[in-house]
């Protein structure tokens, strides 16, 4: 995206700009902070339009994920369009580096939305949906989505569900001790709070004295795979259990980025000022079901966090429906010259098995012994 | 002489002091017990977990994600069966990422039966840790090994699991840890909290040595012509006495101590049964599937020819626990006589 496609209506988009796709170049709007009716809680344009187009990247890359699955290009999709009203900010707003001075992820293969924010590209999703040798995250060895980014703390996701939770809170340890206000963030889905490993984030991250820097957050879909939140919970929302544990806690409109972004900012600060844990529960929707498993077909009857805060912008007077339009065209081709491009890419050799089952290559198989 | 326990504590301090580990954690662990065998007793980074095999896994895998070296424990390997698929992701987290997430991180765990602990306190683990790949598996037999393994174990860049038997925890051996004082009451005296009137105690440590046991390399604790018998950690001590009583009628056993469940030492075992051609498995963790097998199988395979004998495998009884009235125990576990007969029966083979 151009600098130009993001201006207010009746701007003119430089067609040669527009073809040089660049997030970034939303940032380069106004910082002023808005003062229309719909006051965006007092978040600049800048913060907006730069949600806006990552929430519309993340939601045509999951597109064109779900189309090379469908076109037999991959063997297995899941992902979380629908999501993107959370996953972005939550992005935006971390610490982002490598290290313990810097903030940890330990994402779900919901988490498509906050890896973009991070600075993942386009490509590199594809990459591994694709599994060639170039995707950067397992060397075409697991499925999409499963994300693993060093450079950023992105912890690899998993494929058990919830294990992530004590693991961030032994990133969060470490980070304690090292005391440079860095935190470590979990996400996880409704479903996944029956497992015992939610329990014992709970238990290990608030332990008096003993407390953790860690943001725990639940994505609540309302869907674990096909069994309705009703069918599992008993509980009036999954938040009232941190609070069991002295966690402070709280409920958001995770359809909502501009809520999201100002409950996980202030949480966040919250933590880095007390070394404490917190507890996020977001409301989301899940747009086009858990995996390939059950179809991944867009559910249009239900709430479109993109769409719908497209068009608060538009309606504010924020960003024109040309220059909104032109973002999806733009990485809507994004989406599809990386295609093309990873389908040229090398596929994992098959002697490349026993690379990596120990730290240096060192011989793994027995008969080598 | 250290027991295996004062060992290994003595291992951690080492590996606290000098070795980077920042984290030495699990239920009891901590002061003011020190872990129900006093292998944690004084260490300056030792701290209890909540009684939560899956977080102290989780919480080990989190922090060596970070860099920072741990040892974690599991008061029972009777217990980690409810973290296999932690130790599972463990083992493939480098796998997975391509070779870009390490977890250099320990978990040691007292594992076997001999000390009537019945059907939860008696479990062998080490059939079960050879099928998590990615993970080292070490089982030491005496202190000195004890030692040594653990401080490889630290020093691995890999995930370690460290199988400590229950019933050699205070077993001594006939070997001086490098910087340990000889006189063992003097020893006990440094790093053993008083029984009583503990209230303010700080270990005095003795000026430890590095000392490595490398993983993966096994022992011949008894050299013998007829027979090679490959064992580790607790049945050593029994194979080598029936190793001295046989020597006695002139059947002449050689023994030997893995060591290392993975990666094994097949090169020592080889060469010793190219040299004697026969062999036998021991170890008490249940027969079906058994560790052994595989080396059984391997055996079979690769030198088939030069046995002299079908090789064997003695393991504990394929059943469900064991009982706690020693007649149970010492009928699922490998005793003095099931070895001696095992042994005669492997040797009077004709081919």
């Amino acid at each position: 995206m151009s600098k130009k496609t993001t201006v207010k209506a009746g701007s003119k988009p430089s067609a040669k700009k527009a073809a040089k796709p660049t997030a970034k170049a939303a940032t380069k709007t106004s910082k002023k902070v808005t003062t229309k009716a719909d006051n965006f809680g007092g978040l600049s344009e800048e913060i907006l339009l730069r949600m806006h187009d990552l929430m519309v990247k993340s939601r045509v890359l999951e597109e064109r994920l779900i189309k090379i699955y469908k076109a037999g290009e991959a063997y297995f999709w899941i992902g979380g369009p629908g999501e993107e009203a959370f996953g972005v900010p939550l992005g935006m707003l971390a610490n982002k580096g490598q290290g313990l001075a810097h903030d940890w992820f330990h994402l779900h293969y919901r988490c498509t939305p906050t890896l973009l924010a991070l600075g993942m590209t386009m490509i590199d999703s594809i990459r591994l949906i694709m599994n060639r040798s170039t995707d950067p995250s397992t060397g075409g060895r697991n499925f999409a989505n499963h994300y693993c980014f060093p450079q950023w703390n992105v912890a690899p996701v998993t494929s058990p569900i919830e294990v992530q939770y004590p693991i961030a809170c032994g990133t969060a340890h470490a980070q304690k001790r090292f005391g440079k206000k860095a935190i470590s963030i979990v996400t996880g889905g409704d479903a996944g709070t029956a497992e015992g490993d939610f329990a014992s984030a709970l238990i290990l991250a608030s332990r008096k004295g003993q407390e953790l820097p860690i943001l725990i957050t639940v994505q609540n879909n309302k869907f674990g795979i096909s069994t309705p939140f009703e069918g599992q919970h008993g509980e009036t929302n999954i938040a009232d259990r941190a609070r069991a544990f002295n966690i402070r806690s709280r409920v958001i409109n995770g359809n909502d980025p501009v809520e999201s972004y100002l409950a996980m900012q202030e949480e966040m600060e919250y933590i880095r000022k007390t070394g404490k844990p917190s507890f996020i529960e977001a409301h989301v929707t899940r747009l086009y079901g858990h995996s390939s498993a059950d179809g991944a077909n867009k559910k249009t009857h239900m709430f479109d966090p993109v769409f719908e805060f497209e068009n608060r912008l538009i309606k504010a007077g924020i960003i024109s429906e040309k220059a909104a339009k032109k973002i999806w065209e733009i990485y809507e081709e994004e989406g599809v010259l990386a295609q093309e491009k990873v389908r040229q890419e090398p596929s994992p050799t098959s002697e490349s098995v026993w690379d990596h089952v120990f730290v240096g290559n060192e011989n793994a198989d027995w008969r080598k012994f | 002489m250290a027991s295996v326990a004062q060992a290994i504590r003595m291992a951690l301090h080492y590996g606290e002091k000098n070795l980077g580990v920042k984290d030495i954690f699990g239920q009891d662990v901590g002061a003011p017990l020190g872990g129900v065998f006093t292998a944690t007793q004084g260490l300056k980074n030792a701290w209890n977990s909540p009684l939560d095999e899956r977080g102290i896994i989780g919480m080990a895998m989190g922090i060596a994600m970070t860099g920072d070296r741990c040892v974690a424990e599991i008061q029972f390997a009777d217990y980690i069966f409810n973290t296999i698929d932690l130790l599972k992701i463990a083992g493939n987290t480098l796998w997975c990422t391509n070779g870009q997430v390490e977890l250099p991180m320990v978990v040691m765990t007292p594992v076997g039966a001999g000390i009537f602990g019945s059907v939860y306190h008696s479990h062998s683990f080490d059939a079960w840790a050879s099928r998590l790949p990615g993970w080292k598996i070490v089982m030491p037999s005496n202190p000195l090994d004890a030692y040594g393994l653990m401080l490889s174990a630290i020093k691995d860049p890999n995930p370690v699991l460290y199988l400590k038997s229950k019933a050699l925890m205070r077993h001594k051996g006939d070997e001086l840890i490098p910087g340990e004082p000889v006189d063992e009451k003097e020893l006990k005296a440094m790093i053993d909290k008083p029984v009583q009137n503990a209230e303010g105690w700080k270990p005095r440590w003795p000026d430890l040595e590095e000392y490595m046991v490398p993983i993966g390399k096994g022992k011949i604790t008894h050299s013998g012509e007829h027979i090679t018998v490959v064992t580790y950690s607790r049945m050593v001590h029994l194979c080598d006495e029936v190793a001295a009583k046989l020597a006695q009628e002139g059947i002449s056993v050689e023994v030997i101590d893995l060591r290392s469940i993975y990666p094994y030492d097949w090169q020592l075992i080889k060469s010793s049964i190219e040299k004697t051609g026969r062999v036998l498995f021991v170890n008490e963790d249940t027969e079906v599937t058994n560790f052994g097998e595989h080396l059984a199988y391997r055996a079979t395979q690769e030198l088939f020819y030069q046995l002299m004998a079908r090789p064997r495998v003695l393991a504990g009884k394929n059943l469900p626990g064991i009982g706690l009235h020693p007649n149970l125990e010492k009928n699922s576990v490998p005793q003095l006589t099931d070895i001696e007969l095992a042994i005669r029966e492997v040797v009077a083979e004709v081919p």
